[in-house]
């Protein structure tokens, strides 16, 4: 183990105003981690020279909860719910990604039922967009639209009422299982869904009467925080953060998984890299997420919504009633969990915030030995600096909110 | 006893207490404040469908300095804990502290080595709010709760103790073995 | 693709490259640790391949298992060829008294603050790189938490029936 005196404290001293050679005068600012546009405990460091930022260095940490750890030490199927609290802006989207690769660990990717692919892909896309209409509302408060914040969480909430009917909670659903899905939906799933579908293109149309000509919202986001194409590569950047800047990289389509392939949908791409880019590649995805869910509606297919894999996926609810070698599965299943054969797999997925991965490590036991969640937040807030240095301390703002981080995942 | 009849007419009697707690507890100005998952659920408490300000507290004030009410929504990390007492003390008296969801009332679902397992060991808390995440309803009524609170405090009792949990635990022990 | 990759690094690589492993579909290479930058800035520069995507840098602790006598810490670092839509993985075992690697930083703008949270969480350095402090934990932790012989400091929940027998720590240990 390492000793105490190779930790050098990352916190940064506060000074107040530093004299440089020549009688340059920078002042040091502290952003956070209470701060209301840092969207949840972002810290950040900004020497500024009058408006200008010198320098910026954001300093992370403050809601590390050690998901990881925890994780190590849970069972796979109890793991679960631990995943949602990690981007608890799109929580389903996070349940995707485990239980997809831990489907891949145990080699039951072919097993898992059309009915149960469609569902999540469809939940999957309802949660892009709840996600998209969360970074909507804060990025534009933060902007100084205050009533899109209202709008914004009004629609959300319909989003908000699928979880709940289909899983009894309203954020954090673990709604997936490994193998399929917790439940099939319900009757009023189809008409809640519908509801959605003609009343959220409205809307949308209205966001964009209202920011997108909007010459106060254009002054504040064309040309602020760019960010080339070659430089987002480099930075890792990934998600709508990524195709802002013209890169067309969507996980969807590179390496599609919940036969995301048998969809019909467009990869929005920006131009310019700079906060306006990334608002409209967003609204736009929205709109082709909206498309995905009707097709995934109208195409739902019938049949199970679990895979019939014994020992590891629970057999149907009244088979556990009415046949022993369920029962003894079922009770297995709850009390030991399921063996996953040794080895490690990678997993990515597209979530709202990026590409979100897992990486998991098994030993050959129940519990996993590593699970490593590549955090797409993460990533792109470590490209915050080279955007704003040079900028103005408002556009700070500006560019956080173009990047839609969450504190949760890049913490865990 | 036939006393009503003889105030003159257009004035009521109440005391001092009743009404600075009526006072108090309408006018609740909230801390900005979000940690995590619960802090979502407590944006939307605050816009279009629940509206907070029904209970006359949508003014959520970004400074401490102005704000009465500190509603701490979500896990609690080592981390945070400093700048959550920080804030805390920054508050002019009287304030109350709303603990919203499981992991700031007792660490919740992570029981590890980076999250306080209670937001009590560090702010003295007025209401517990369970819930993962509790949902609006849930935490207007915990702010309901806090109203019944307030209207039965008097001004003659001392001012907020700021002992927490641990320590007020501690005192007892110490007298208990003495 | 695979086999354009395969060739690519026996060629240029030849003994750095130890052995190739394939697990449901997916492609990694072990090398040797010192040999991790030539071979990244190689392939991200070669115009064929272009692995010019550091997607994720993680690590493996695999104290207590049979197989730790290779190794304790295993890196893993993921790429992505956008151009060819492709991704593979490179692998290296570390033994515990050596857990360094060099640094990715000066390549990849992304690897410093991946880096620095391997270095929190795991605690292996990477030579190099310009800041390697800590990310994540609060500073006074000593340690990294991510190891298997750092417990998870699990703590008894205290209830009406068992409130005698726990103990409430006095305070947060940290501060
Ligand atoms: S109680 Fe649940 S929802 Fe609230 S912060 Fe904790 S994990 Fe998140």
């Amino acid at each position: 183990m390492n000793t105490q005196a190779e930790h050098k404290p990352s916190s940064v001293e506060f000074s107040d105003v530093v004299e440089h050679d020549g009688g340059r005068k920078t002042m040091t600012l502290n952003m956070g981690p209470q701060h209301p546009s840092t969207h949840g405990v972002l810290r950040l460091v900004l020497e500024l020279d009058g408006e200008t930022v010198v320098s910026c260095e954001p300093v992370i940490g403050y809601l590390h909860t050690g998901i990881e750890k925890s994780l190590e030490s849970k069972l796979y199927y109890k793991a679960l719910p631990m995943t949602d609290r990690m981007d608890y802006m799109s929580p389903m989207s996070n349940n995707l990604g485990f239980c997809l690769a831990i489907e891949k660990l145990l080699d039951i990717e072919e097993a898992i039922p059309a009915r149960a692919k469609w569902i999540r892909v469809l939940m999957a896309e309802l949660t892009r967009i709840n996600s998209h209409l969360v970074w909507l509302g804060t990025h534009a408060i933060d902007l100084g639209a205050m009533s899109m914040f209202l709008y914004a969480f009004r629609d959300r909430e319909a989003i908000l009422d699928i979880y709940e009917i289909v899983s009894g909670q309203r954020m954090m659903s673990s709604y997936f299982r490994v193998g399929g899905l917790m439940d099939d939906v319900p009757k009023s799933f189809h008409k809640s869904v519908r509801r959605i579908l003609t009343e959220l293109p409205k809307r949308i149309d209205e966001y964009e009467d209202l920011l997108t000509n909007n010459r106060i919202w254009q002054m504040r986001t064309i040309g602020v925080a760019k960010i080339s194409a070659e430089n987002a590569i480099n930075g890792g950047l990934t998600g709508s953060s990524l195709r802002g800047s013209g890169v067309k990289y969507d996980v969807r389509k590179a390496f599609p998984y919940s036969d995301y392939d048998k969809f019909d949908f467009k990869v929005p791409v920006g131009e310019h890299g700079d906060v306006f880019s990334r608002y409209q590649v967003r609204m736009y995805e929205m709109r082709e997420s909206l498309k995905i869910v009707q097709q995934a509606l109208d195409g739902l297919p019938e049949g199970p919504i679990r895979a019939h894999v014994p020992g590891v996926v629970l057999p149907p609810k009244p088979d556990v009633l009415s046949k022993m070698e369920s029962l003894i599965y079922h009770f297995k299943i709850i009390t030991d969990g399921f063996k996953v054969p040794r080895g490690s797999v990678y997993v990515p997925i597209e979530s709202g915030k990026g590409e979100i991965g897992f990486f998991i490590d098994s030993d050959g036991t129940n519990v996993p030995n590593r699970v490593r969640v590549r955090p797409p937040s993460f990533v792109n807030l470590s490209a915050l600096p080279s955007m704003v240095e040079g900028s103005l301390v408002s556009d700070v703002v500006a560019a956080i909110g173009s990047l839609d981080i969450v504190l949760g995942e890049i913490d865990r | 006893m036939g006393l009503e009849e003889k105030i003159p007419e257009g004035i009521a009697l109440t005391t001092v207490d009743t009404m600075v707690n009526w006072a108090r507890k309408r006018s609740i100005w909230p801390l900005g404040f979000g940690l995590a998952c619960c802090a979502i659920e407590m944006m939307s408490t605050f816009a279009s469908r629940f509206d907070v300000s029904r209970f006359g507290m949508e003014v959520m004030r970004s400074s401490p300095r102005q704000a009465d009410l500190i509603i701490v929504s979500g896990r609690v990390t080592q981390k945070m804990a400093p700048v959550l007492r920080k804030l805390y003390e920054q508050m002019p008296d009287p304030k109350w502290v709303i603990s919203m969801g499981a992991c700031a009332s007792c660490g919740g679902v992570f029981n590890n080595y980076a999250i306080i397992q209670g937001v009590d060991r560090v702010v003295p808390v007025d209401i517990y709010m369970p819930g993962c995440p509790p949902r609006p309803e849930q935490l207007i009524d915990g702010i309901l709760k806090l109203h019944a609170k307030i209207e039965k405090e008097s001004l003659r009792s001392k001012p907020k103790s700021t002992v927490t949990r641990a320590q007020s635990t501690d005192a007892t022990s110490k007298k208990a073995e003495a | 693709m695979e086999d354009k990759l395969r060739t690519f690094l026996k060629d240029l690589f030849g003994e750095k490259i130890l052995s190739e492993y394939t697990h449901r579909g997916q492609l990694s290479f072990y090398i040797q640790p010192q040999a991790l930058r030539e071979i990244a800035v190689a392939l991200k520069n070669d115009s064929d391949l272009k692995f010019d995507f550091l997607t994720d840098i993680t690590v493996v602790d695999h104290q207590g298992q049979a197989w730790e006598k290779d190794g304790r810490f295993e890196m893993v670092y993921i790429f992505l060829s956008l151009k060819n839509t492709f991704q593979f993985m490179l692998r290296a075992k570390l033994p515990e008294n050596a857990a360094t690697m060099p640094t990715l930083s000066k390549d990849w703008a992304c690897a410093n603050w991946l880096e620095r949270e391997v270095w929190d969480l795991m605690g292996i350095k990477f030579e190099g790189h310009p800041e390697l402090t800590k990310i994540l934990t609060v500073d006074e932790l000593v340690g990294h938490p991510l190891r298997k012989d750092f417990g998870i400091t699990y703590e008894m929940p205290q209830f009406s029936h068992n409130s005698d027998e726990i103990e409430v720590v006095p305070d947060n240990p940290h501060h």
